[in-house]
């Protein structure tokens, strides 16, 4: 019984989104298609610990979950001839559940991800929602990789569907002239899936994992569902060559390990290797976008055997490329960073302190550990402590403080300045 | 045979889209006539696309009363229910098939004057009960 729950388990990890997807289309609801794949799936488990599991059991699965459908609807049907029978108007349409079956689930899959990432939706609602029915995760789940009170999740999936039924968000890929505008929002709401799980704020790791694994799953599927889009496969080649490095960024004390001090030889190969296919695939497409170009800078990194052999101009000049498109502070800070790694010091430390200097930066702390890190390759111990003190006093990320913490030790530090 | 869930049919829902605008009181006729004007290009688009059911402008707020009956107690203030930057200062209805629709219709709704674009906020309005709710 729990080898067939665990067989189950992973039927509806990998298929579950498939099958939504189509069940929404038929219904036209969220929460009846819900109700009926988990009908089909408590079925499921119950009948095939008899029969056994079936040669195509995600077929069985829509077949039971769309006669669930049908029931709810006849049940439904009833209950308003009788007791309101002006009400609604009892259209006689009809839909043959087969034909529809075999129209193209790829579609449905499609819709499903525009309709859960709709503009119209607010960014954490695409996100539970996108969680919830396309990544299969439970309730639950999604709370606790948010560190949110599930109540506060379920509610927020609960008014998500609710204005997809009543406002009637639409479930349809969008037309060719608003497709790249609505592809935009998706890859956001996947990158950030990815950066929640990626990370290293405290939290459940284990959910965490789940979290950047189902972002990646869920890229390829983008990938594969809108083929020839450079963005696409920037996005999830930036995914895969962060996610390589995923083993070597803390160590066992839970410290942070910034890049140059990584054991590259534990990074992940398969997902560099594929990570750079991508990258070289989406860059020749020609249209270079932030994803491609931050996928671009993984992949100089993770095309050097050591930290000492990066190609920092590289680099610094794909920042300044994404600079153009994206000109936040983050990206500004990496670029003089990455200047300043390429041989000029000085000048990147110039960079920083042009950057702070309009005051927009002073609660930062990224600004001011960039600063103290430049003051430490200086030599410059006394400002450099200031910094890295001041970006402390900034933070509340356990694993950045131990990071700050052991840099300011390293320049002797006394132990009651900290 | 699987049946259509209601809730969900083709027939087309109607939305209401609120236009938010700053009030000025400095406007010159001309700037009110081009207003009006591309106010009249959506509309007779909207109509032409047989999508069209009502929109009318509202006059300044100062003009407004705002009336709570609690407890047989009826209660005026003069002026709006609340005090904003940006005020209601009119309605579209239209015809639409889905949010996606209504969306593209409000974005082409003209919302400022002198400038200052405001808002439109785009609510679907619920069928009432009734034989005569789906005329």
């Amino acid at each position: 019984m729990d080898e067939l729950r665990a067989t189950v388990d992973t039927i509806f990890r990998q298929e579950s989104g498939r099958i939504i997807a189509s069940l929404i289309r038929l219904s036209r609801s969220f929460d009846l298609a819900e109700e009926a794949m988990q009908d089909a799936f408590a079925a499921a488990l119950a009948h095939w610990s008899t029969t056994g599991v079936p040669a195509n059991p995600s077929a069985w699965i829509t077949a039971v979950a769309q006669h669930k459908l049908i029931d709810y609807a006849r049940r439904e049907q009833t209950r308003r001839n009788h007791q309101d029978q002006l009400r609604y108007e009892t259209k006689d349409a009809t839909l043959d559940a087969q034909a529809e079956s075999e129209m193209s689930c790829e579609d449905d899959r499609l819709r499903l991800i525009f309709t859960c990432c709709h503009p119209a939706l607010n960014e954490d609602a695409q996100i539970a929602l996108t969680l919830r029915t396309l990544g299969g995760l439970t309730t639950t789940e999604i709370a606790r990789a948010f560190l949110l009170p599930e109540s506060t999740l379920a509610q927020r999936l609960v008014r998500a569907k609710r204005k997809i039924q009543q406002a009637r968000i639409p479930y349809v890929v969008p037309a060719s002239g608003a497709l790249p505008e609505r592809l935009c929002a998706v890859q956001a709401v996947l990158y950030l899936i990815f950066n929640e799980g990626y990370s290293a704020s405290s939290g459940d790791n284990l959910i965490r994992r789940e979290l950047c694994i189902e972002a990646i799953r869920l890229a390829r599927t983008l990938c594969e569902l809108v083929p020839a889009v450079p963005e696409n496969e920037g996005l999830l080649a930036l995914m895969l060559l962060h996610d390589s490095r995923r083993e070597t960024r803390v160590n066992n004390n839970g410290e942070l390990v910034i890049l140059e001090e990584q054991d590259r030889t534990r990074w992940d190969k398969a997902e560099i290797e594929e990570g750079l296919d991508l990258t070289k695939r989406a860059l020749s497409r020609h249209d270079p976008g932030p994803y491609q170009l931050q996928a671009a800078i993984a992949a100089v990194h993770a095309e050097s055997a050591t930290s000492g052999q990066t190609d920092w101009r590289q680099v610094a000049a794909l920042y300044k490329e994404l600079m153009i498109r994206q000109p936040s502070a983050t990206v500004f800070l990496n670029h003089a960073v990455a200047v300043a790694m390429s041989g000029g010091v000085e000048q990147g430390l110039d960079l920083v302190d042009g950057l702070g200097a309009s005051g927009a930066l002073d609660s930062y702390h990224l600004y001011y550990a960039a600063r103290a890190d430049l003051l430490r390759r200086l030599s410059r111990r006394e400002e450099a402590l200031i910094a890295y003190r001041r970006a402390l006093s900034l933070t509340a990320n356990a694993v950045e403080r131990r990071y700050l913490r052991r840099r300011m030790n390293e320049l002797g530090a006394t132990h009651n300045a900290i | 045979m699987l049946l259509q869930l209601p809730g969900y049919t083709e027939v087309r829902m109607r939305y209401m889209m609120l236009i938010y605008s700053r009030e000025s009181e400095n406007v010159t006729a001309d700037e009110l006539e081009q207003i009006a004007a591309a106010h009249r290009t959506v509309m007779e688009d909207a109509a032409r696309r047989g999508v069209f059911r009502a929109a009318e402008p509202l006059e300044p707020v100062a003009t407004a009363t705002t009336v709570r009956a609690q407890n047989g107690k009826v209660r005026l203030t003069d002026g709006p229910f609340a005090e904003t930057k940006e005020q209601l200062a009119g309605y579209y209805i239209l015809d639409c098939k889905d949010l996606d629709e209504a969306l593209e219709w409000a974005a082409r709704i003209p919302t400022g004057c002198q400038g200052e674009p405001g808002c439109v906020e785009v609510r679907p309005i619920r069928e009432m009960r009734g034989p005569s709710a789906n005329g």
